[in-house]
Formats: C-alpha cells, sequence, structure tokens
C-alpha cells in the first residue's frame, strides 16, 4: 500500500473522499454517484454463476485495497511494444495516474485528440459524454459498477474523420506494489480513421501483487481501421477484473492482439459488436500461465448486422499449478444473415497439474450463415520430443521450440514487427526448464 | 578415419515384454548393411533402441561407438556422437520451419559441446549449404519454410528425412523403411541420394527394408535376418536377393524357436 499515501477504501466515506478530491464536470459526477450507488446495491457473483463457476473470487478481498487519490511514486520505465518504434504519441499511467503524455504536433494539427481521460472530460467534454460506457455496461456485474464510479487517469484517443495515424500511438500502465489501477480507455475512430494503438500494463516486479479494474472501449465508425494490441503482464499476485469492448461499424475492421502473460488472478470479459454491414473483427490472443495463475476470458463476438466477418484465435499454454478458462460465443442476431463467424481456443498444457477449461458455444438466430468453432487440449508429444532429440535438441531445447511453434500461428497473423519480437520474447522467457 | 559401431547381446524390453532378445551387430565405418525380417521382428525396436527412445527398456547387453558407451547418453548426446535415424514415420512439428529446425540441428551435431542458448551456424552459411544439399535432391527451395513435417505427403516426409541425413553427416545412419511410402521415381532419387551422401560422406549404414529397390543403389556388403528379435542369419548381398525373391519361409523354417517368438510378438501386438 506504500504507493498510495491514503487509507481510503472503496466504501461510502471513500468515494465521498474521492469525488471531493475532483474537479469534473457535474455529469461526470452523477454517473459516478450513479454507479456507486448500484455497486453497493449489486451482491458479489455468485460462485455458482456461469461465468465465475471456473473462477473461484474467494480469495478476492477488496478491503486490502486503498482508492488511489493522489499521485504515487512508483519509479516508471521504458516499454516493450514501443521498442525501436516511431510512435506518434504517448501516455503512461502510473497506480491510475497520468504521469506524462505526449502527442506529435502535426496530428494535433489535424485533429487528433490524445491524452488522459479524466482530463479530456474536462476539456471536451461534449466528446467524452457522447462516447463513454457507451460500449461497456457499467451494469453488467459488481466489478464494472466499482470501475464506472471510481475509475480515475485513463486514456482517450480520438481519431477525426478521414484523419489517418500512421504511427503507433503508446499507452503505457504501470502498477505498483499493492496498488489500484482504475484506468478507463477510450478509443474512438471516426469514419475513415485509421490508428495502431499498442498497450501494455506492467508491475513494478514480476510477483508484485495489486488490483487492476480497468475498462477498455472500442467504437469504430464506418470505414475506420484499427489494430489494437495489448500486453498484459502485470505481477503475479495482482487480481484484475475487466471489461473491454469494441463496437465496429460498416465496412470497418479491428485487429485485436492481446497477450495475457501476467496477473495472479484475471477475469476478462472481451466483446466485439459488427454493428455495420461489412464489418471485419481478428481477434489473437496469447495466454502463458504458470505457477498458480488463474486466467479467465469470457469472449463474444457478436454479430448484429449481416455480411459480417469475425475470427478470433486463443492460443494458450499452461505450465505449473495455472490454469486459463476460456468461454467463447458467437451470437448472431436475427438480421445478422451471411455472417461469416471463427474461434478457436488451441491449448498447451506443460504440467500434469496444469488446466485448460476450454468452452466454444454459437447462439445463432439468422438461418444464413457459416459459423464454425473448435477447441483443442494436448500435451506436449514426447514423440514430437524424442524426434528432436535424436536431431540433437536437448529435451529443454525441444520442448522450447514446441512450445514456440504452438504459438507461431498467431504470429503469422500478426503484422506490427515490434509486437511479434516483443511476443516472441515474451513467450521466450516464460517458457521454464525442462529437464 | 575409422568408426565402428558395435552392438552386443542386446535385450530390450517394452514394460515387460521382452522385443530384442540379444541382437549382436559390429558395423564399421563405410560399409552397409541390410536389416531384414518379417513384420514384429524387432529391425524397428532396434533402430529405435540405438537412438535411445525412452519408451524401450534396455534389460541387458551393451551399445558401443568408438568404445564409448552409447547407453549411457541421452538421445541427443547420440545425436552429437554422430549416430542418426531416419525415421519410418516422422513427427510433425507444427509452426516450426525446416530451416529453423535443421539449423538448430545443425549447429548442435557438429558443435556437440554447444550449451543452450550459444550462436548458431550463422544464417547466410548454412543458407548456402541447406540450398545447395537441396537442390541436390532436387528440392523445391520453398520446403524450407514449411513447417517440419507438417502436412507432408510421405514421399515429401522421406525425402525431408534424407535432407536432414545430408546435413547432419552422421558417423552411423539407420534408415528404417525410407523406401516405403515412395513411388519408383522416389525411391531411385532416394537411393542415389543416398549412395552419393554415403560415398561421399563415408558413413556406416544400416537399411532397414522389406524392398530391394534401395538396396540395388546400395548395394549392402552384408546382410541380417532378424526374426523373433534376434540377428538370425547373416550374409552378403546375395542373402538380400534370396528374401526378396522368395520371403522368408526358408528362415522361418530354419529358426523354429525365433519363429515362434516372433509369432508370440505379433500376437501380443494386435492383443494391444
Amino acid at each position: 500500500m506504500t504507493a498510495t499515501a491514503t487509507d481510503l477504501k472503496f466504501d461510502a466515506a471513500g468515494f465521498e473522499a474521492f469525488i471531493a478530491s475532483r474537479t469534473e464536470p457535474d455529469w461526470l459526477i452523477a454517473l459516478r454517484r450513479e454507479a456507486f450507488e448500484h455497486f453497493q446495491s449489486m451482491e458479489w457473483p455468485a460462485r455458482r454463476a456461469e461465468e465465475w463457476i471456473r473462477s473461484d473470487l474467494r480469495l478476492f478481498q477488496l478491503d486490502k485495497f486503498r482508492v488511489p487519490l493522489t499521485q504515487s511514486d512508483t519509479p516508471s520505465g521504458e516499454g516493450l511494444l514501443s521498442e525501436g518504434v516511431e510512435l506518434g504519441g504517448r501516455i503512461l499511467t502510473v497506480d491510475s495516474h497520468c504521469r506524462a503524455e505526449s502527442l506529435r504536433e502535426s496530428l494535433a494539427a489535424q485533429g487528433v485528440i490524445f491524452g488522459s481521460l479524466e482530463r479530456l472530460a474536462s476539456e471536451q467534454p461534449e466528446l467524452v459524454r457522447e462516447h463513454l460506457f457507451s460500449a461497456v455496461d457499467p451494469d453488467y456485474d459488481r466489478f464494472a459498477a466499482l470501475h464506472a464510479a471510481f475509475w480515475s487517469g485513463g486514456q482517450f484517443v480520438y481519431i477525426p474523420r478521414g484523419v489517418v495515424v500512421a504511427e503507433p500511438l503508446h499507452l503505457a500502465t504501470l502498477l505498483g506494489e499493492g496498488s489500484v489501477d482504475l484506468s478507463h480507455t477510450l478509443i474512438v475512430l471516426e469514419e475513415g480513421a485509421e490508428a495502431t494503438v499498442l498497450h501494455e500494463a506492467n508491475s513494478v516486479q514480476r510477483d508484485a501483487g495489486g488490483l487492476s479494474l480497468g475498462a477498455l472501449e472500442i467504437i469504430q465508425r464506418p470505414g475506420s481501421h484499427l489494430r489494437y494490441v495489448s500486453l498484459q503482464d502485470q505481477g503475479y499476485k495482482t487480481f484484475q477484473f475487466a471489461h473491454q469492448h469494441a463496437i465496429v461499424d460498416r465496412d470497418a475492421s479491428i485487429q485485436w492482439t492481446l497477450a495475457a502473460m501476467g496477473n495472479g488472478f484475471a477475469k476478462v470479459n472481451q466483446s466485439v459488436a459488427l454493428v455495420g454491414p461489412g464489418a471485419d473483427s481478428q481477434v489473437n490472443g496469447v495466454m502463458f500461465t504458470e505457477g498458480r495463475q488463474h486466467i479467465a476470458y469470457h469472449t463474444l463476438q457478436h454479430h448484429v448486422a449481416p455480411h459480417c466477418h469475425s475470427d478470433f484465435l486463443y492460443k494458450s499454454a499452461q505450465q505449473d499449478q495455472s490454469r486459463t478458462v476460456w468461454r467463447g460465443m458467437i451470437k448472431v442476431d436475427k438480421a445478422a444473415q451471411k455472417t461469416d463467424g471463427y474461434q478457436r481456443n488451441d491449448n498447451l498444457i506443460l504440467s500434469s497439474r496444469a488446466r485448460a477449461d476450454s468452452i466454444p458455444g454459437l447462439e445463432i438466430e439468422a438461418d444464413d450463415v457459416r459459423c464454425t468453432h473448435g477447441s483443442t487440449t494436448a500435451q506436449v508429444d514426447e514423440e514430437q520430443v524424442f524426434y528432436a532429440e535424436c536431431r540433437g535438441f536437448t529435451r529443454n531445447e525441444a520442448v522450447r521450440m514446441i512450445v514456440t511453434g504452438f504459438f507461431q500461428q498467431i504470429f503469422d497473423r500478426i503484422t506490427i514487427e515490434s509486437v511479434r519480437d516483443a511476443l516472441g520474447q515474451t513467450i521466450a522467457r516464460q517458457v521454464r526448464e525442462y529437464a | 578415419m575409422s568408426h565402428v559401431l558395435k552392438i552386443e547381446n542386446l535385450q530390450v524390453s517394452v514394460g515387460d515384454k521382452p522385443i530384442l532378445r540379444g541382437v549382436n551387430l559390429t558395423m564399421n565405418h563405410g560399409e552397409t548393411h541390410a536389416l531384414m525380417g518379417p513384420n514384429g521382428s524387432g529391425k524397428s525396436t532396434l533402430g529405435l533402441a540405438i537412438m535411445g527412445h525412452p519408451g524401450y527398456t534396455v534389460t541387458g547387453g551393451s551399445i558401443l561407438l568408438d568404445g564409448e558407451d552409447v547407453l549411457e547418453m541421452a538421445p541427443n548426446e547420440r545425436a552429437r556422437a554422430g549416430i542418426f535415424m531416419a525415421f519410418q514415420r516422422p513427427m510433425a512439428i507444427p509452426g516450426v520451419k525446416m530451416a529453423d529446425f535443421l539449423r538448430h540441428a545443425t549447429t548442435n551435431v557438429r558443435r556437440p559441446d554447444r550449451k543452450e542458448g550459444e550462436d548458431l551456424i550463422p544464417m547466410r552459411e548454412f543458407r548456402k549449404e541447406l540450398k545447395e544439399k537441396m537442390s541436390h535432391l532436387r528440392m523445391d527451395p520453398e520446403f524450407a519454410r514449411r513447417y517440419v513435417n507438417d502436412g507432408f505427403s510421405g514421399g515429401e516426409m522421406k525425402r525431408a528425412e534424407i535432407l536432414q541425413l545430408a546435413m547432419l553427416q552422421p558417423k552411423f545412419a539407420i534408415l528404417d523403411e525410407t523406401d516405403s511410402g515412395l513411388d519408383a521415381d522416389a525411391v531411385r532419387l532416394a537411393s542415389e541420394s543416398i549412395a552419393d551422401i554415403g560415398g561421399r560422406e563415408k558413413m556406416g549404414l544400416l537399411i532397414i527394408t522389406h524392398h530391394d529397390k534401395l538396396l540395388e543403389h546400395n548395394p549392402p556388403q552384408y546382410t541380417h535376418v532378424m526374426l523373433g528379435g534376434r540377428i538370425v542369419e547373416t550374409g552378403g548381398k546375395d542373402l538380400a536377393e534370396e528374401l526378396h525373391r522368395s520371403g522368408y519361409d526358408r528362415i522361418r523354417k530354419a529358426y523354429p524357436d525365433a519363429e515362434a517368438a516372433n509369432q508370440e510378438m505379433i500376437a501380443e501386438e494386435a492383443a494391444v
């Protein structure tokens, strides 16, 4: 708790002190108050609830965490995703407070808005108000309500109509030992806009604790194109509860690449809603867990409009006693004829005590669609290892190679070199010695 | 330099079932040996035991390479010591390109003391050599970019094994039915390549085969016949020709004990 010099809990007194500390527009305060009321009247998810039956919440105690009221003194470093990349702008967030922000002048001149969401909620109230919580539902569950009440810092990325941002925009989020992050990320691409956003979340050290209660909203107008990359590498004792949703309109496309490497316990709801004909979405997910990590992803590809395409591929490797849960759903509304939907989750279990739950699902109301889904769970094949050993590979080299190969399909889909490199490094670091 | 691979009274079990019941075989560098025998006689087991497959337990006997105890070595150490096997059924490794796999393998075999993480053969140098070997084997350069044995046809797999043999230049190579699954032209090409490699690099070759096609281009100095987990007869090139022409009836009759053991092993395998 050293990073945040406050004793405020996430209770009524804490909330009032939080509100009193802020200078925000009335509409935002009202929104927060409503969310906090909802938070107080809601229950924590029931153990038997479908989304939580595989993710035991009992180890999580909100009381252990404090409201991040002030700037912390957590030291910050450089990002992995942005290594060797010419950036269009960068926002550094430490313990839920914006510490540094920059944007190329040429982009600002074209009307690009990029900076702390907290600041921009006052400076660009119209734009923020229009989009804030338009993709994420603050009443989804108690975590969403808590986030809506207490979010702070955050990032706003706004690309005006027709503006093409060639250089990636970088969002770095850092969490101090025992600290809380409540960042809200809001990305809006107007008609025909294009951008690449690289987002990485880290802790000060690998075994750090803390709480991440973030939300991500992506709103894409017709014909816009976004590449969004998220590398989540927070400490092994951190909790993460996140809601991440994209709304993609006519002929717009999103390529969403995510790597979930960190956290002790993570529960993420991720969805893409395809709301205009011709919308296209590709999601590439990598998870690699070890120790006692528990990472749960609940994904939804929601086809609202006809003639849309969704392609979700998640690859997970589990070692030690770690566990991943992937529950995917393709939902096709009645109007969404000619839907082309694909979802797949492949798991590679590297230890007899590791576990992968993989639950693909389809919910289709239209009658002229093509939807395919699949899931595989396998262990490293001893015959593969032996074959490589017979070619001079040590057992350890053989397993590393097989694991790297397992993720290659994802790498083949990633179009940004620095992201491929960063992911490759992260995976290589993760692979244990196999004697 | 001359090398010797010496197998003495080798006994191997899978679980508690004996498969090899005392195999003796000495190979000198530069020699070609044919290993023949009916199904289930233990030919592939011998190859896998020489490589150190963890599913095969050596219960007796010895394997020495130039006097060094091979049984004490891990499979990768055997490969680095210069023993190679072309697999009957090579494994696919999805996501790993042939070129990357071979660069790593070649480095480890050529620098047996290489520790994990140390530099590999320089890319440019390796690519040049790989390209030469592939063109020699009339392989499409695209092959190097494909994932190891992933989606390969039977013939492509066998050619990939021969390419690996050519790159790794072992002292001794076991070819386990490298000709099966190949059409006549491919067998001819593979045979020529093996003869080429064997002739140029001077290996000891142990060719496990049912056919004589491979042996036409690689005439064996010795032919061994395996039955019931033992080498029951050893002869020259003529013996291979005889077996190909007339089958194993004479052998089965001449060695009734081995034939009984062979039938037992086939029955057990069928029961599994």
